[in-house]
């Protein structure tokens, strides 16, 4: 059963100032739509929602044609940059502003967490201020009384309880709201990145009373965040918003993966390291004694390699000092939120005497890469246990691959495991003692 | 299907939409806010809600001052005292709901951008917790009457004054009425709230506040003081009070009347502009 709908959702706003040309605007609106029965003529005009792109009309869209359903006890994450139409999205469901166009539709109370501790008087004791709070957010003063003693323990302010609000320290006020927040009641709840407040301690609470109330108490939670960790941790399902429109809607992680991957560069079977358009990560070129020229990856499809697939590289370093003889070259394997999952290194490659150019092959056999977009920092220089690691040369996000089956023999293609689970070794890795 | 929606979120809704049920189910925040409104106004004052009568006092002294003694406005034969704080209790009451209210979106924007609620509780709460204040003023007024009775000042009270509670329901329903209507308008247009202070100001004036009203002898500016819906209320307390003053039911049935449509268009529009204020805001 769903529990919201969106239907056809747009929202327009105007940019700039909203006096001068208002009056005259308003006047058109009306005489075409009341006089002459016509649709909003404002509304034909108006280009997508693009921050950082310049204004051709004066009219935006900061939704445009949303639609999907949320089912009832679902917890899904809305995820997108900043001004890609999340918080509208929540305005609008909060019914704090109305949409431009189409419906929405509720099943129970929507109780909206767009910030907490609204309403919060300064002179008001925090007893006090609970009741204003939980009033606004729509309880009565019955069930407030109910739910104090929880909600002063839950907030941890026991002993400034009676003092006023503007004593209190901001995250004092902070931890008094949320706590009151998470003891409403309502069918349907509404988190606008709240979560990003308190200390270390009172974060966690806050994330374990969220996914009680995801989990255990079967509610409908809409969650904006930026934090992807608690979109994976909190949500089942994620929608990925971009310039007002749905671009992605899949599982909380599918989606958390897609936003991810489309921050990052596109895949690249080679890169000329050139000083102009790809930097070294070394700058000082006092320091770089030897550096990379280029490098390819010599596998066929790098968007559907496999798991047990060796990746090839051929790699084109120049040695600036002629005394630098030999080098090793070591790739760092990152996934799309830059952590670090592997580190191999190559044996020895040494230069030939009569030439500063050299070309090393390079097979990596054993990754056991788990199904998923990684990208690959490359480092030039020399491991050495007694004097610890020298490095000639760095390019940090070379190049990016993508694997996506277990193995290229067609009966073992499907990828069982994707990255959330780290390497995937078979059983070769694990004995079994007897 | 429809009927299971619970909420139903549209760009627009009709003009006459009101959901007065919901602004039931909201009582508490009203009451809570009438609360707020109270504790909090004298917070840190070392008299504290002593002030709820010192204002009205130092403005009495004043009046008797500036009009009384200086100007020599006449006083319908009664104690100056006396007849100032009757009109000063009145009009102060309308006068600081009206200022309160025709502030409600601009002053509660922040509220407004996080929280839905029904935005008429905020207006409605700042009418009734000014009523506290005017109790409190009334407590004043009815000292300094009971005083000048003793005294045998010539003061005649009559059953008019039953009409009392009447009285202030149509000052508060005629505040809140023009309140949210300057309210709705200056969400987008903010030229009016610098106007408005300066109506409020001559309105003062043109309602019998320092003077009684049979001192206006040009008929027509008679006319104009009697269109004003504030003079029949006020020079009606007076008369129920005090025993001097004009009255007539026409009049007040009339502005009865004024108080409904203005209301009404006010609620109405306050409904309507609530919907999207927070984009012109």
């Amino acid at each position: 059963m769903n529990a919201i709908e969106f239907e056809n959702i747009s929202k327009q706003y105007r940019l700039g100032y909203v006096t001068s040309k208002t009056l005259g605007d308003d006047l058109n609106r009306w005489w075409t739509m009341n006089i002459l029965h016509k649709p909003d003529p404002l509304l034909k005009i108006g280009s997508v929602n693009d921050r950082a792109g310049k204004a051709d009309s004066d009219y935006v869209w900061a939704l445009k044609n949303i639609n999907f359903n949320v089912e009832q006890g679902d917890v899904v994450g809305i995820i997108g940059k900043n001004g890609a139409g999340k918080s509208t999205l929540l305005k609008l469901l909060s019914r704090v502003t109305n949409p431009t166009t189409g419906i929405i539709r509720a099943r129970g109370k929507i109780a909206s967490l767009l910030e907490v501790g609204t309403g919060f008087h300064p002179e008001l004791t925090g007893r006090e201020n609970i009741y204003m709070n939980g009033a606004i957010m729509g309880m009565s003063k019955q069930e407030i009384t109910r739910k104090l003693d929880e909600i002063v323990e839950f907030s941890g302010c026991e002993r400034y309880i009676d003092t006023p609000v503007k004593r209190y320290s901001s995250g004092m006020s902070v931890r008094l709201g949320f706590a009151v927040a998470a003891h409403l009641e309502p069918e349907i709840l509404v988190v606008d990145e709240v979560l990003a407040v308190g200390d270390a301690e009172f974060q966690k609470k806050a994330i374990g009373k969220m996914q009680d109330v995801a989990n255990g108490e079967g509610r409908t939670v809409l969650f904006v965040s930026h934090n992807m960790a608690s979109v994976r941790n909190l949500c089942k399902n994620g929608i990925v918003l971009k310039d007002g429109s749905i671009e992605y809607v899949g599982t909380a992680n599918q989606a958390v993966d897609y936003y991810i991957d489309s921050n990052v560069s596109s895949f690249n079977k080679s890169i000329n390291i050139d000083g102009i358009n790809v930097k070294h990560g070394i700058k000082d070129i006092s320091s770089r004694k030897a550096e990379f020229k280029n490098i390819t990856i010599l596998n066929e499809d790098i968007e559907n390699l496999s798991t047990d697939e060796p990746l090839n590289f051929e790699i084109t370093l120049h040695r600036n000092l002629s005394t630098i003889e030999k080098c090793q070259c070591a790739i760092i394997i990152r996934d799309t939120s830059d952590i670090r999952f592997a580190t191999f290194v190559s044996p020895i490659i040494t230069f030939s005497k009569n030439s500063d150019d050299t070309v090393a092959h390079i097979s990596l056999k054993n990754h056991h890469l788990a199904a998923g977009k990684y990208k690959l920092q490359f480092d030039l220089g020399l491991k050495d246990y007694v004097n610890g690691t020298i490095n000639y040369d760095i390019i940090p996000d070379a190049l990016m691959i993508q694997v996506s089956k277990f193995s290229k023999n067609a009966q073992l293609s499907y990828a069982a495991w994707d990255k959330t689970y780290g390497f995937i070794l078979d059983c070769d890795s694990i004995e079994l003692n007897k | 299907m429809e009927q299971q929606w619970t909420t139903i979120i549209k760009p627009n809704a009709k003009l006459w939409e009101i959901d007065f049920k919901e602004i039931w189910r909201y009582k508490d925040l009203w009451a809570l806010n009438i609360k707020r409104d109270i504790k909090t106004q004298y917070k840190q004052t070392v008299l504290g809600p002593l002030w709820f009568l010192i204002q009205p006092a130092l403005t009495t002294i004043m009046y008797m001052v500036v009009f009384g003694g200086i100007a020599k406005i006449p006083t319908d034969g009664l104690p100056q005292p006396l007849f100032y704080l009757a009109g000063i209790c009145m009009w102060q009451y309308f006068a600081d709901c009206l200022h309160k209210t025709s502030a409600t979106f601009l002053a509660n924007a922040g509220v407004y951008g996080k929280v839905y609620f029904p935005r008429l509780i905020t207006p409605l709460s700042v009418v009734t917790s000014n009523l506290v204040r005017l109790g409190i003023q009334i407590l004043l007024f009815v000292a300094v009457y009971i005083y000048f009775i003793c005294t045998g000042a010539d003061v005649h009270p009559n059953l008019y004054l039953l009409l009392f509670p009447l009285l202030v329901l149509m000052i508060a329903g005629l505040a809140l009425g023009f309140g949210i209507i300057v309210s709705s308008l200056t969400t987008k247009y903010r030229d009016l709230i610098i106007l408005f202070t300066f109506i409020v100001q001559l309105w003062m004036y043109g309602t019998p506040v320092i003077y009684p009203l049979n001192t206006i002898t040009n008929e027509t500016l008679k006319l104009c003081m009697m269109i004003n819906p504030v003079t029949g209320i006020v020079e009606a307390f007076k008369f129920g009070a005090l025993g001097v003053g004009y009255f007539s039911w026409a009049l007040l049935t009339y502005d009865f009347l004024f108080m409904l449509v203005v209301l009404t268009i006010g609620i109405v529009l306050f409904n309507k502009i609530q919907r999207s204020f927070m984009d012109t805001v």
